[in-house]
């Protein structure tokens, strides 16, 4: 959530708290006034800022744009404006396109709104967020066009189709629901949150050929939350209980304080979930965090990624400070990398991230790792953790055999055991890097 | 108020000048509820893209083209050795080195991070006590801060957690705890990191200056030994001794700096405004000149604007604070033929002498390696730690390696010993053996304050603006030549205990003046002086103005004369003193804070 969406809702919550002397109407005040901060919390918990509000542009305004390999995409303005945004819509209009993807007009919404897990979403949350879209977020005439699809995709009828073979009906999703019980109300909480607003499975559960998740729940079996498809070119981890390349080694705090700062002393947040942290899981409660981590961590391993648990290896971290540079990528690593991420891999927690031990790293797919290396990143500053990072990038200064060498080093070294990267790969991610390189803003620190 | 300025909205406080004084004071006043407007002449700078490597460590552009440093072509100082020269401008960087920009010098300093020795800030009594008043040389204006290091104290904790300081402490609340400086006042607590690893020539030297009896130390260091949180929460790596400290912005967020320390947490705060590219021309005052009421810059259209505020702090670097009262009319302009007046008086500047040993051509002393701020050093001649009485001089110098790292193009510059040729292969072998086996050992002396060196309004230079440029009139004088060659002396025995094959004393000359054209140091002090008397401060001990209570300046200004160290960690104790006293009682009462 940007900082002018939290001046508009505050001033909101003040003008609205600041209103009606007579005593019901500041009772109706107040009741209203709480469903407005629970429905910019819950907007908060769905990260619905992280697509809706373009960068620099007003709250919920929309017109963020999602390159896809079928055309681009814009978001479209949610803010309570009639003619350019969402103000017509009633609430059981609103609740439909929020849980069914169906537009006011009966269109269907493509499926870059998840509404397959805000069909999870409680009728009270939707009524929160349909009275805060309203009351509680400022009107914006801001038309956007959605002309950037190309055939067949441009066309909004197979959509329909593919909701109705694969989005979930909410009838459904509410007898499931019911039917789950959880010991810890904590785990039930989180659950709802990761599955439901979170919308955590959007990335980071694999998709079938025909794009839906493969699982919308933990109750679907171990696909869920086990790593995803590249999203702009990052490929999201798996956030289940692997060892070497999940959670396995990351405990409740960990993943609070990742969710918190994006930073924490096995990992920094990069790519995709630098928007998730910054839109939305800094702006959670710390309960509601813990909640999240509770629940992540009784996510089992999937049974095909099963391998011995990471120990740290000190074979390279000897070899190099020795004065042995002979390793494949070895040479590369201490001139351009060791600075910050140690000859010994641990990196210097929490200001630069190791690469001993990290799931990133020993990720399958090396995907993310080159980009990185390329491209580089910015670990951004949230409330909790003002100071942000700048990793440079090295793609004019590498060509692809130095990257795949270097990559391949990191992935071997220190007990690390993913394969080796080839050039080709590296070629691969380079070809999609963005033109207007670097394609980020930069930090002020 | 200028007649044709715009009128902004009034905020609370206004802070001139966004290094390390003006972020400090803007943090302390948004921590006080204060809106804050920070104005900085500069561009706004960050490590992110000052800082990007590899392109951030270029030698030529950061250290010979100036990349960061002040815009001399806007405004600089005019320069003389005594008031029958003519001054002339500074045009290119040489002996000194502002800064310009968000985080000022401070994103391209060093790191050296020192508390004042607790004698130089009641330096005249102490002499006095000691020598008796006869020991003052005519013509020096030997002067007392007016605050004691006791008073200072929690200050120089608060400045080191925020920096994160690299540091071994001596004493703590009276007790010995650790190897740091024999001489050093009792602290409240250990620095927040451990010291920086001593680089090669740093072990030698330890080991030599033992052998000679002296009590080497690490200097405390602004260069993060570990990564670290500071109070604040903004956090620093660690420093990896890559050698590019001054003139960059360090890439591995190492060097403490405004830009890694502070302003993460105060760009994120409401009650803060920072506007780059706004230049200052004056603080506005009222009709009688006793209350401030605002400033007036150009914006970075070149569009003149009035910011109206309760309360002004300057916080612009030593001499630029000095032209801004006097551009502004805030206290009595110095008059040093009469002996009277306040700003501008009590200009001083640094004794750095700089002498360099080379070892057998067995040693490399691999120069390359380096952390501005790191180091060893001896105080066994700084301040009052010795005798002054038979060797009859004031002030004192420590004495240290420093290594910070030699770059390619200043080795290149260094080349050989004194008479090697300045081309050819005998060049070439000079230069080779100077950068592979030399070390260079720095005496940092102070500079003492006296009546013909000072600052005024140039009478015939003006600024891009219109306005007058500052004149210097400073010269050495003999009582601080002495000091330099009597201390660097003591340099040529610590160099006999290392075995040095060779040693090239450099020391100050009785009746050669200021050279402008040889980079010395960049610290400069005094010229509106902090103290209890305001016949000879412009200041009272909590940098208020005497003459303009809401008017407080915060520099090296401040230092009454020069000390041995270098000044940042004296600078920002005194914004958190000054700080401390705002918030505690002149934001309730505003008024003179010193009768």
């Amino acid at each position: 959530m940007t900082k002018g969406t939290w001046r508009a809702l505050l001033a909101v919550v003040l003008a609205v708290a600041t209103m009606g002397a007579g005593s019901a109407r500041a009772q109706d005040d107040a009741q209203h006034d709480a469903v407005v901060a629970r429905g910019a919390y819950m907007a908060v918990a769905s990260d619905c800022a992280a697509c809706h509000t373009a960068s620099g542009g007003a709250p919920f305004a929309g017109g963020l744009a999602f390159n896809l390999p079928t055309g681009t995409l814009y978001a479209p303005n949610i803010t309570p404006d009639r003619q350019t945004g969402i103000g017509q819509y009633s609430e059981a209009e609103f609740r439909r396109a929020l849980r069914q993807g169906i537009r006011r007009d009966g269109a269907t919404l493509y499926p870059a709104m998840p509404y397959p897990s805000y069909a999870r979403l409680t009728d009270e949350d939707v009524h929160a967020l349909y009275v805060y879209f309203m009351d509680g977020v400022k009107p914006v005439a801001h038309r956007v066009v959605q002309d950037g699809m190309s055939w067949p995709m441009s066309m909004r009828w197979p959509l329909a189709i593919w909701r109705t073979l694969y989005a979930p009906d909410p009838k459904d999703v509410r007898r499931d629901m019911d039917r789950r019980t959880f010991a810890d109300p904590l785990v039930a909480r989180g659950s709802y949150l990761v599955e439901g607003p979170g919308h955590c499975g959007a990335c980071h559960t694999p998709r079938a050929l025909t794009m839906q998740e493969k699982a919308l729940t933990a109750a679907d079996g171990p696909l869920y939350l086990s790593g995803g498809d590249a999203v702009d070119g990052w490929r999201p981890v798996s956030l289940r209980g692997e060892n070497r390349t999940g959670l396995g080694r990351w405990n409740e705090h960990d993943i609070v304080r990742f969710l918190a700062t994006g930073r924490m002393p096995l990992g920094a947040a990069f790519g995709g979930m630098t928007d998730a942290i910054g839109h939305g899981t800094q702006h959670m409660t710390d309960e509601d965090r813990l909640a999240i981590a509770r629940y992540l961590k009784t996510l089992s391993p999937t049974a095909t990624q099963v391998a011995q648990g990471w120990t740290y290896d000190p074979t390279a971290t000897d070899a190099l400070r020795a004065g042995n540079v002979s390793a494949r990528g070895a040479r590369s690593y201490v001139d351009r990398c060791a600075a910050c991420h140690r000859t010994d891999g641990h990196g210097y927690p929490t200001t630069f991230p190791p690469l001993a031990g990290n799931p990133v790293v020993m990720d399958p797919r090396p995907d993310s790792l080159i980009r990185i290396v390329l491209e580089g990143n910015v670990l951004r500053a949230t409330r909790q953790a003002p100071s942000a990072f700048v990793m440079p990038g090295f793609a004019a200064s590498m060509d692809d055999a130095a990257v795949a060498d270097t990559v391949t080093f990191i992935r071997a070294a220190w007990g690390n055991d993913a394969p080796a990267v080839t050039t080709a790969d590296v070629g691969r991610i380079r070809r999609t890097l963005s033109p207007e390189h670097p394609p980020i803003s930069l930090p002020m620190n | 108020m200028s007649d044709d300025a715009r009128r902004l909205k009034p905020v609370d406080v206004v802070i001139v000048g966004g290094g390390w004084a003006g972020s400090i004071m803007a943090k302390e006043m948004t921590e006080a509820g204060r809106s804050v407007v920070m104005l900085e002449r500069g561009p706004d700078r960050s490590t992110a893209s000052e800082g990007a490597y590899p392109a951030s460590i270029d030698e030529l552009e950061a250290n010979f083209r100036y990349k960061l440093f002040q815009d001399l072509s806007k405004n600089t100082v005019t320069i003389r050795n005594n008031s029958q020269q003519t001054a002339l401008p500074y045009r290119r960087m040489a002996a000194f080195l502002p800064g310009e920009g968000v985080g000022g010098a401070g994103l391209h300093w060093s790191g050296v991070h020192f508390r004042i020795p607790p004698d130089d800030l009641r330096m005249r009594s102490r002499v006095i006590e000691k020598y008796g008043a006869g020991f003052i040389p005519e013509g020096m204006n030997l002067q007392d801060y007016g605050v004691t290091y006791e008073e200072l104290e929690p200050f120089f904790d608060k400045a080191e957690k925020v920096f994160g300081t690299s540091g071994e402490p001596y004493m703590i609340n009276g007790k010995v705890v650790g190897k740091g400086n024999v001489f050093s006042p009792s602290r409240s607590d250990h620095f927040p990191l451990p010291a920086l690893k001593d680089v090669y020539t740093a072990h030698l030297f330890r080991k030599a200056a033992e052998e000679a009896g002296f009590h080497p130390y690490s200097l405390p260091a602004a260069n993060a030994s570990r990564q670290y949180v500071n109070p604040y929460g903004a956090q620093m790596g660690p420093c990896n001794f890559c050698g590019y400290c001054s003139g960059y912005a360090c890439y591995m967020y190492s060097k403490a700096s405004p830009n890694v320390n502070i302003l993460p947490v105060l760009r994120q705060h409401p009650l803060f405004d920072l506007r780059a590219g706004c230049h200052v021309l004056k603080v506005e005052l009222d009709a009688d000149g006793r209350r401030a009421t605002g400033v007036t810059y150009t914006d970075p259209d070149g569009k003149v604007v009035t910011q109206p505020a309760e309360m002004v702090i300057l916080t612009a670097f030593q001499f630029h604070n000095v032209r801004l009262m006097l551009l502004s009319g805030i206290g009595r302009p110095y008059d040093p033929v009469r002996n009277e007046g306040v700003v501008g008086r009590n200009f001083v500047y640094q004794n750095v002498t700089t002498s360099t040993v080379w070892l057998d051509r067995g040693v490399e002393t691999n120069q390359y390696i380096g952390a501005g701020g790191g180091g060893v050093a001896f105080d066994d001649f700084n301040s009052e730690n010795f005798d002054h009485g038979p060797l009859g001089f004031v002030g004192g110098s420590p004495v240290w390696v420093n290594q910070a790292g030699v770059r390619a193009i200043a080795a290149a510059h260094s080349g050989g010993p004194p008479g090697t040729p300045r081309w050819g292969s005998a060049w070439k072998a000079g230069m080779i053996d100077t950068y592979r086996h030399s070390l260079r050992i720095d005496a940092h002396g102070s500079n003492m304050a006296y009546r013909d060196v000072y600052l005024d309004l140039d009478p015939t230079w003006k600024d891009a603006y219109g306005q007058p440029l500052l004149r210097m009139t400073f010269d050495w004088k003999d009582n601080d030549i002495r000091m330099n060659r009597y201390v660097v002396d003591r340099i040529g025995d610590v160099a006999k205990a290392m075995g040095a094959r060779r040693v090239n004393l450099t020391k100050r000359e009785f009746g050669r003046p200021f050279d402008t054209r040889q980079y010395q140091t960049t610290h400069l002090g005094g010229g509106a002086v902090m103290g209890s008397d305001p016949g000879t401060s412009a200041l009272n001990r909590y940098l208020q103005s005497w003459d303009v209570h809401n008017v407080f300046v915060i520099g090296a200004n401040a230092f009454p004369q020069g000390t041995g160290y270098n000044p940042t960690g004296m600078v920002a104790a005194l914004a958190y003193w000054a700080a401390h006293h705002i918030r505690t009682t002149y934001l309730a009462s505003p008024g003179p804070l010193a009768g």
